[in-house]
């Protein structure tokens, strides 16, 4: 009787310093960055609309043109 | 085509708010809300210099970085966009803009009740049907679609401020500072961080002044 007592005794110290040590254990604590991805909706491309109807080339032409008048010198050439 | 952006040449701005009146009008933004705003450095003090300033559409954004929902994305062209549908209003995006881009209507409320983040779209729309009533409601008129600039600059009386492709702005902004000999810098780290001032001091021409 007396052994078994001593016996559990010592299972619950044993128990009780395994998780009094655990404590001390090294826990990974650099963060893992994640690229995210876009999760809305997707969107139509600019000359995709009734203006261009798809014709990239045009879109860019009529922009490009547009950005390059913006500067006076060009304009009165 | 590159990537879409704006360039304010310090040395045209005057500080009119023309660029912020056009977007406010164009897009129908709310009280309380200035996808655009013009930013004057010395006030008051002789050579003062004025910039205009909105989402800056950064190659490497850190709003896009920092959102929780990911509802940001950016166009083949450089344009910075976000679904308002997945945004929070969580304010991140706030914290991570170098230029306070990101505007909320309700103000600095707490999280939650700050409503749907609204900003620059570099007049590009949103994620809704090109031209369409619902997204003119929640992110303004599509005038890239149309095949036009970004009305700040292309209402800018000075020119001060440009935008379109970098290679065809970085030109334009090229040319003129060769022309007038000076005010390359600044939009730069000097103007930011000290010395620009004082670069100026020492180089008194400008443009029109002997």
């Amino acid at each position: 009787m007396i052994g078994k007592l001593k016996s559990m005794t010592l299972a619950a110290l044993a128990g009780s310093a395994l998780f009094g040590l655990s404590a001390c254990s090294e826990v990974p604590q650099v963060t893992v960055y994640e690229q995210g991805e876009y999760r809305g909706k997707p969107d139509t491309r600019p000359w995709e609309g009734s203006a261009f109807n798809g014709d990239r080339a045009a879109w860019e032409k009529a922009l490009r043109e547009r950005a390059r008048g913006q500067s006076e010198y060009n304009r009165i050439q | 085509m590159g990537r879409m952006k704006f360039l304010c040449d310090a040395e045209r701005c005057i500080e009119c708010n023309g660029c912020v009146t056009a977007c406010k009008n164009e897009h129908e933004v709310p009280w309380g809300v200035n996808r655009r705003r013009v930013v004057t450095m010395n006030d008051g003090v002789p050579g003062e210099r004025s910039i205009s300033v909105a989402c800056m559409h950064c190659s490497d954004a850190p709003c896009m970085a920092v959102c929780p929902t990911d509802c940001f994305y950016k166009t083949e062209d450089g344009v910075v966009l976000h679904d308002k549908d997945k945004c929070i209003g969580c304010g991140y995006c706030f914290y991570a803009c170098p230029f306070g881009a990101p505007q909320f209507p309700n103000g600095p409320a707490a999280f939650g009740a700050r409503g749907k983040m609204d900003k620059c779209t570099f007049c590009a729309g949103g994620p809704e049907e090109t031209g369409s009533a619902a997204e003119y409601e929640k992110y303004g008129s599509n005038r890239l679609a149309e095949g036009k600039l970004p009305l700040c600059a292309e209402m800018c009386s000075t020119k001060a401020l440009l935008a379109g492709d970098a290679n065809v702005v970085a030109d334009i902004f090229r040319e003129r500072v060769l022309r007038r000999g000076t005010g390359a810098e600044v939009w730069g780290w000097d103007a930011a961080y000290g010395g620009g001032e004082r670069k100026r001091e020492r180089e008194h021409k400008r443009e029109g002044q002997s």
